[in-house]
């Protein structure tokens, strides 16, 4: 618990964080707005498209996690905060729950807000969550964002500079999966278990898998957000061993 | 109590430490001195469990750091003053730290007010000063009431007020029975400040021992004597095969104690108008000892 606390006050006792929470709530909510108020008949107004601006945050969410790990290198409190706690590793766990608990909590906000603006400016449209599928895509944000957040602390206890993991994650998210797709033959296979891709193969987003007409995918949607998971949670550790094992 | 023992690490090809052993007493405040580069901050990363050595170990009150509960509360230390996040307030930084080992938040109050940072805790730490992020460094270091404290060049950027604050205060906390390990490049302060010396050069051991023993083996027993009965000072002093050199009206005689010298004078009948044996310095005996080790130089200019 004294872990948690201290990584709850590292995490709200710096501006960053409060930015980048705003501009993740104020970035997907506001294009679901545009988004939503735009559609006419060319989009249908379902559960599943009114999040679809979702991503938008959760680059946001993105960089918050990997600054809250990565900046600690920089800065050398993480040299401190082994010499407080010289095991580490309970730290790092801290870190990752405190994080991944906001970036969850903010996730929440954009699903829940973002299906909110859905029904309010559709007042006709059938937006009830009455499937699990609508609710996979709204409450599924708050689990994706909190995975994200996980995946970001790991990145950053992975690269050790500020950087170079905020570098390679704004790459891989805006560049790399886009441009993967685009290899011929074999692109379209590995796009498919892509990490970003998947978060949103759980979400139920239908619109990059069918406007890129992948066709049939391997997986459900629950067994993308297993597999999503899987990758956040597999890098976050390889993060924590390797930070134990190396000279701080 | 701080104790290593054939502590050797390497990164890639270069040796920082080299089968280094030593103890450091509590009750003291003990100086490590070292040119640049010599192993100093590897040897006390070495000790906080950051890095991990090669070989051998350091235990700190018989136990490894790793092998510490709570380690704030046993051994504090400032490494680098600029650890800290600049955009968080000092009062933030520390209570972040005291909550990693359940120290009461009223603690950090305290350990601010005892470094003077109390009008400035809720502000920025990004826009302190060197010498208020010394404080704050030493807050940190603090913050646990340690028995153990390495400090790593703690005078740095402080003004010669802070100076004589912090060496008061590093005696205090050494009569208290605690274990002090303090490094600095400031020869004349670490005169003054530290009772026993740990010096290393290229991370080996090359002294270790009281502060007083180790300028008086390295530096060289001389008097100095100014007479207006030279020539007859000089006669007696070649009677007894003493060596000395002469330097403008005075005389240098090595090799022999003050008392000796005056004696001789009076038997020979000569007037002195001074009589001082030359008091070594930290710093000589620093540079004749670690002459030979020092990492980085300037061609030419090394001594």
């Amino acid at each position: 618990m004294s872990l948690l606390k201290a990584e709850r006050i590292k995490l709200f006792s710096t501006s960053s964080p409060w930015w980048c929470t705003g501009l993740a709530i104020a970035a997907s909510l506001g294009f679901t707005i545009v988004f939503v108020a735009l559609a006419g008949d060319t989009i249908p107004v379902t559960v599943s498209n009114t999040q679809i601006a979702g991503s938008f945050g959760l680059t946001v969410i993105l960089v918050l996690a990997v600054l809250s790990s990565a900046s600690e290198f920089n800065w050398g409190t993480m040299r401190v905060t082994f010499q407080a706690v010289p095991r580490r590793a309970p730290v790092l766990l801290a870190k990752a729950v405190v994080v991944g608990l906001w970036c969850g909590l903010t996730g929440l906000v954009v699903g829940f807000g973002s299906w909110g603006i859905g029904v309010a400016f559709n007042p006709g449209a059938d937006l009830a969550l009455d499937s699990g599928a609508d609710w996979r895509a709204v409450a599924g944000q708050g689990l994706v964002y909190l995975l994200t957040g996980v995946l970001g602390v790991g990145v950053g206890l992975l690269l050790r500079s500020t950087g170079l993991a905020l570098g390679v994650t704004l790459v891989w998210t805006q560049l790399v999966e886009g441009l993967i797709v685009l290899i011929p033959g074999i692109g379209k296979d590995i796009y498919e278990w892509l990490p970003f891709f998947s978060a949103s193969q759980f979400i139920g987003s239908s619109f990059a898998a069918s406007a890129l007409k992948l066709g049939d995918l391997p997986l459900t949607p629950i067994g993308y957000g297993v597999y999503f998971a899987a990758i956040c949670l597999v890098l976050f550790g390889i993060g924590v061993v390797v930070n134990q094992v190396r000279d701080a | 109590m701080i104790e290593a023992t054939g502590l050797t690490k390497r990164y890639g090809d270069t040796m920082a430490v080299n089968d280094l052993s030593f103890t450091v007493a509590p009750g003291r405040v003990t100086g490590f001195l070292g040119p640049n580069g010599a192993g100093k901050s590897t040897t006390m990363r070495l000790i906080l469990g950051l890095d991990t050595p090669n070989s051998g170990e350091v235990r700190i009150d018989g136990k490894r750091y790793r092998e510490l509960h709570d380690p704030l509360r046993t051994v504090g230390a400032l490494l680098d003053a600029t650890g800290r996040h600049p955009g968080r307030s000092a009062r933030d930084h520390l209570r972040w730290l005291a909550a990693t080992n359940k120290i009461p938040e009223t603690r950090v109050a305290e350990v601010l007010a005892f470094v003077g940072l109390t009008d400035v805790a809720k502000k920025k730490a990004g826009g302190f000063s060197l010498g208020m992020l010394q404080r704050l460094g030493i807050a940190t270091a603090l913050l646990g009431d340690p028995r153990v404290l390495l400090l790593d060049e703690p005078g740095n950027g402080l003004d010669p007020e802070g100076i004589l604050w912090l060496r008061q205060m590093m005696h205090a906390l050494a009569a208290d029975g605690r274990t002090i390990l303090v490094s600095s490049h400031l020869m004349s302060e670490m005169a003054q400040t530290a009772q026993d010396l740990l010096v290393i050069g290229r991370g080996a051991l090359m002294y270790q021992g009281t502060t007083e023993e180790f300028v008086a083996r390295a530096t060289k027993k001389a008097v100095k004597v100014r007479s207006p009965h030279l020539p007859a000072l000089r006669e007696a002093l070649t009677a007894r095969a003493a060596v000395f050199e002469e330097l403008g009206d005075a005389l240098v005689v090595s090799e022999m104690e003050s008392d000796a010298v005056g004696e001789l004078a009076f038997a020979a009948g000569a007037t002195l108008h001074e009589l001082s044996p030359a008091q070594g310095s930290l710093e000589e005996a620093f540079l004749e000892l670690t002459g030979e080790a020092v990492e980085y130089h300037a061609d030419g200019a090394a001594r």
